[in-house]
């Protein structure tokens, strides 16, 4: 679906990987002002970092996260030519992944 | 007519358990780490969310917890936060927003390859403290910062 954006920087021998995801994150307590009526939940749950394709992080969220969620993390070390694969699964089962090697 | 009703009633029953079976054997597969747990992120207060999140274990209030967050967020439905920390072997990085009607935002399961570094944008219902705790072997250390919201972030 390509909702995922990767950037990485190597800073002092580190790596920074940042990303932004497109989606709505609605809580389910919102009401739609169109129709009044509520609008379902639709949020990411589980977001998997992975580094070479050992996990590095793996995040649980609920709908506290804003639409179109951002991280970042901080790698040590960090190679060019390291991939960078991040995916995430909604509660509605949808998931994504996007791969990026780090310059 | 009734025998073979029963049967058809018996055999949909019995696929029906082996299907949720299968369901929940893919799902433990694939989230071997961190599990989503709906109790974590169902509507509570923060004292029942920390309770399902650590039990009753003893958090211990500390500065080497750096918490990034404007003091006074103009738009309470993207408030953008950064967890710093200079504890060695921190294992998870949880945020919470104590006023939100689900009090958890995220939780971090950290390798050792990664800093101790967070960032993330939060929603914020209304003014609140932020609270983030870390993990660190069977040590839970928190530190919080109280944000001002000026506009909500629930929308409504």
């Amino acid at each position: 679906m390509g909702s995922i954006k990767i950037r990485s920087k190597r800073i002092d021998g580190k790596t920074q990987i940042r990303t932004l995801i497109a989606h709505p994150m609605e809580h389910g307590r919102n009401i739609d002002k169109k129709t009044n009526q509520p609008i379902p939940a639709h949020f990411i749950q589980e977001l998997t970092v992975t580094h070479n394709g050992r996990i590095i992080a793996n995040c649980t969220m609920g709908g506290s996260i804003s639409k179109d969620p951002y991280f970042a993390f901080m790698l040590k070390g960090g190679e060019p030519g390291d991939k960078i694969v991040i995916s995430w699964v909604d509660n509605l089962g949808r998931k994504d992944s996007e791969q990026h090697i780090i310059k | 007519m009734s025998v073979n009703r029963r049967e058809f009633l018996k055999k949909s029953i019995s696929f029906g358990a082996c299907s949720v079976a299968a369901a929940s054997g893919l799902l433990s597969a694939e989230s071997a780490n961190a599990e989503w747990v709906a109790e974590n992120f169902a509507p509570s207060i923060l004292e029942e969310t920390l309770k399902n999140l650590f039990k009753d274990q003893k958090l211990i209030e500390t500065d080497k917890i750096n918490i990034k967050i404007p003091k006074i967020a103009e738009n309470g439905a993207v408030v953008p936060i950064t967890v710093t920390s200079s504890l060695d072997g921190i294992e998870n990085i949880s945020i919470l927003v104590e006023k939100n009607p689900v009090p958890l935002a995220a939780r971090f399961d950290l390798s050792p390859e990664l800093e101790p570094f967070v960032s993330a944008r939060l929603k914020m219902a209304e003014t609140s403290d932020v609270i983030v705790i870390a993990q660190t072997g069977n040590n839970l250390y928190s530190a919080r910062e109280t944000v001002k919201v000026t506009i909500g972030g629930c929308g409504g």
